[in-house]
């Protein structure tokens, strides 16, 4: 074990994967010599050599297009976005190539071993553009896996299991918390199972949901609410999708309650779909309406930051508002 | 490291303004329409059996595109796209590769993939879209793609495979692999950003790459005048860093000359090139086009003389390798082997229902596997409205 933070956790889990598998590139905008602009990639091209690990011209299109047709030839590439603001010229070769790539070929040809890596989400005074949370833009895109990791411990275990998945992944990591969270990692290799919701804390009066970033801020909310005397369920959900249905869906039935957070717009936001799923399937169990507590239906401003997140305070006067329905 | 092209420029103390005119790109011809080469061209390396075969794709390609527009109007499939015109251009290019070498095709490529060997009936399954399609009957006709000959199924949305080949071309170099990737793309479709971002990697990183415009004038209606205002698509190439060549795309000696120079560049000296292959799409873009609505029969007229098919065959004619008799027995054969063929495949069932949830994943995940029962539950109940379906839902 050793004392790790997002960022290193990450890096970590990159030399394991290159290490042990030569298949596996690494590249982005500023990902060679530099290791990123957040120092993801720190001493990975010394390491493994120029020819895995690079610096990519200016080109999102290319980067994802680059990564389809290296993939779809059996390599493994880890592209690097460089904010998930900026993803948007490689929505078609995500959306349109890599996800279908396997399906449309009747398994003659995929990208499986593509990983998509880009830091997402608000807090750090980024305004419009270096804030977004645009998991949700991909959620409605069957033949991809999203992924988006809470701490050091879980990104490294989920990138791992993202890197040698079968399927192309996107990765979202929480910026917010790249130096801010730090905890014990293991410096062996592991992975943690794609799919798979972790209860983070048990509880008896209502499930709190969330992912990545947001998880910090329910477990504050979460803290708040016990002292009121309730008892609350934490999950993180970690892949969104394929979601953990089954997971939530067992909490939900005990504690007959659902709050789920999330920092993207609340129309269209995957809470939306996690709520209604979960009203079909546990109606007779809730005792009170699913609740939404996420980011407004705006861009993302830069003065108001803190009152455009769905902050601690935000969520704690939801889950009373749903205990006391 | 700056770049070293410009602190050796040439210093100047009065604006000068620079411009395409100042490139000149020749083009490549090598055969003139009726059989005979110009004198002093370097002709490709080419033996009568290599010949022979491109000839064949030339004629089968004629009997197929010819059968299937037929197949469209009668209503037996619902889309098909012909390359009468611009045979020369693909088939010309894929045979001066190895076969291993990736083809990554726009979508008016059918003559590569039937000179690398791609069975009639695979094709036929293809367009029938029916339960020997090795795309599973999922995509819309002319959609093909085989593993076995190292070509890249084909996607709808245009130039996305050029950046795609920089990458697979990339892993060609990584593996030191003495392959490369040959890349087909129209005029209109290096209008798109893919375009660009696909050039400008491919010469970053000096990939195994060939590049292959096929300019046939028009982008569905728009011409080429509407599409850009530069001298065509070759001389962007070479401001990305990569080599250019400019052949003319009726002329399979030139395209084939121009490709096995190419793929020397390519593989030997992982030195990435732009053939630009000037053409013309005689027929309609697709079974939903009708051309008279933006083009001249005069014009149509003018490019039918240039016939790449006829070009050639007068060519082998002079070489006493072919003659007008074997070459209408020849199409002839091949026109009754595609309608048999096609016969017998639209008489094959669809795919089974089980298929809409395999290869989205590489396993089906719960939820594709709940929306299968939920879906075969309700045909069972319906099975009238599913006909295609009903009937073998357990024939497990």
């Amino acid at each position: 074990m050793s004392n790790m933070n997002l960022l290193q956790a990450i890096n970590n889990a990159l030399d394991i994967a290159m290490d042990k598998d030569s298949n596996v590139v690494c590249f982005g905008e500023d990902v060679g010599h530099f290791g990123g602009v957040f120092r993801a990639t720190s001493h990975l091209q010394d390491k493994y050599g120029k020819s895995r690990c690079f610096n990519t011209p200016l080109t999102e299109q290319g980067i994802i297009g680059f990564a389809n047709g290296l993939a779809s030839g059996g390599h493994k590439p880890v592209a690097e976005i460089q904010f998930a603001d900026y993803i948007f010229p490689a929505f078609d070769q995500i959306v349109n190539e890599a996800a279908k790539f396997r399906y449309r070929s009747g398994d003659q040809f995929s990208v499986g071993g593509l990983t998509i890596r880009t830091p997402y989400g608000g807090g750090i005074h980024g305004g419009l553009y270096h804030s977004q949370s645009p998991e949700a833009y991909f959620t409605g895109t069957p033949g991809l896996k999203v992924v988006v990791p809470r701490n050091p411990y879980q990104a490294k275990g989920l990138l791992l299991a993202s890197i040698r998945d079968d399927n192309p992944v996107i990765f979202f990591e929480p910026k917010r918390l790249y130096r801010a969270s730090t905890g014990e990692v293991p410096e062996e290799d592991y992975e943690i199972e794609l799919g798979k919701a972790e209860v983070v804390q048990e509880g008896t009066d209502i499930t709190v949901l969330g992912w990545g970033a947001q998880m910090e801020v329910l477990e504050k909310a979460v803290e708040m609410a016990a002292k009121d005397g309730i008892s609350c369920e934490l999950i993180d959900l970690r892949t969104l999708l394929p979601w953990d249905v089954d997971t939530v869906v067992a909490s939900v039935k005990k504690t007959g309650r659902l709050l789920i957070s999330h920092e993207a717009p609340k129309t269209g936001g995957f809470a939306g779909e996690i709520a209604t799923e979960i009203q079909q399937r546990c109606f007779l169990h809730l005792e009170s309406p699913i609740e939404r507590v996420t980011g407004l239906d705006t861009p993302f401003p830069l003065a108001h930051d803190k009152e455009y997140m769905p902050d601690h305070l935000k969520n704690y006067e939801a889950i009373k508002r749903s205990v006391n329905f | 490291m700056s770049n070293s092209k410009q602190s050796e420029a040439r210093v100047v103390h009065s604006p000068v303004f620079i411009s395409g005119d100042d490139l000149e790109t020749p083009m490549l011809k090598i055969l003139r329409q009726d059989g005979t080469t110009y004198a002093g061209a370097e002709l490709p390396e080419i033996d009568k059996t290599l010949a022979l075969k491109i000839y064949d794709t030339f004629l089968f390609i004629r009997a197929l595109d010819e059968r299937m527009v037929a197949a469209q109007r009668q209503g037996r499939i619902s889309f098909y796209m012909t390359q009468i015109g611009e045979e020369a251009a693909d088939i010309g290019s894929t045979a001066a590769l190895d076969a291993e070498d990736m083809i990554m095709a726009q979508y008016r490529e059918q003559g590569a993939l039937a000179f690398r060997g791609f069975p009639l009936e695979q094709f036929m399954h293809q367009l029938f879209s029916n339960e020997n399609d090795l795309g599973k009957g999922r995509q819309m006709p002319i959609h093909y793609g085989s593993r076995d000959l190292h070509y890249m199924t084909i996607s709808s949305p245009l130039a996305t495979q050029l950046p795609q080949a920089a990458g697979y071309a990339y892993g060609l170099k990584l593996e030191e692999k003495d392959n490369c990737v040959i890349c087909y793309f129209g005029e209109g479709a290096a209008s798109e950003g893919d375009f660009h971002a696909a050039i400008n990697m491919a010469g970053v990183y000096k990939v195994p790459a060939i590049y292959f415009c096929r300019n046939n004038g028009y982008a569905i209606s728009t011409p080429s005048s509407e599409q850009f205002a530069g001298d065509g698509i070759a001389p962007r190439a070479v401001a990305y860093g990569l080599k250019a060549i400019r052949v003319d795309g009726n002329d399979v000696l030139a395209v084939l000359k121009a490709t096995q120079e190419a793929r020397r560049l390519a593989v030997e000296e992982n030195q990435p090139v732009l053939i630009e292959a000037m053409t013309y799409r005689l027929g309609a873009h697709s079974t939903s086009d009708d051309p008279s609505g933006y083009r001249s029969k005069k014009e149509e007229e003018k490019w039918r003389e240039k016939d790449p098919v006829a070009r050639f065959k007068n060519w082998l004619i002079a070489q006493g390798w072919w003659s007008e008799e074997q070459d209408a027995a020849d199409l002839e054969q091949k026109r009754q082997n595609v309608l048999a063929a096609m016969k017998k495949a639209e008489t094959v069932a669809a795919p089974k229902v089980d298929e809409l949830i395999t290869d989205v994943y590489d396993v089906p995940p719960q939820h594709l596997q709940d929306q299968l029962d939920e879906l075969k539950a309700h045909i069972r109940k319906y099975p009238e409205a599913y006909p295609k379906t009903a009937g073998r839902l357990d024939d497990e």
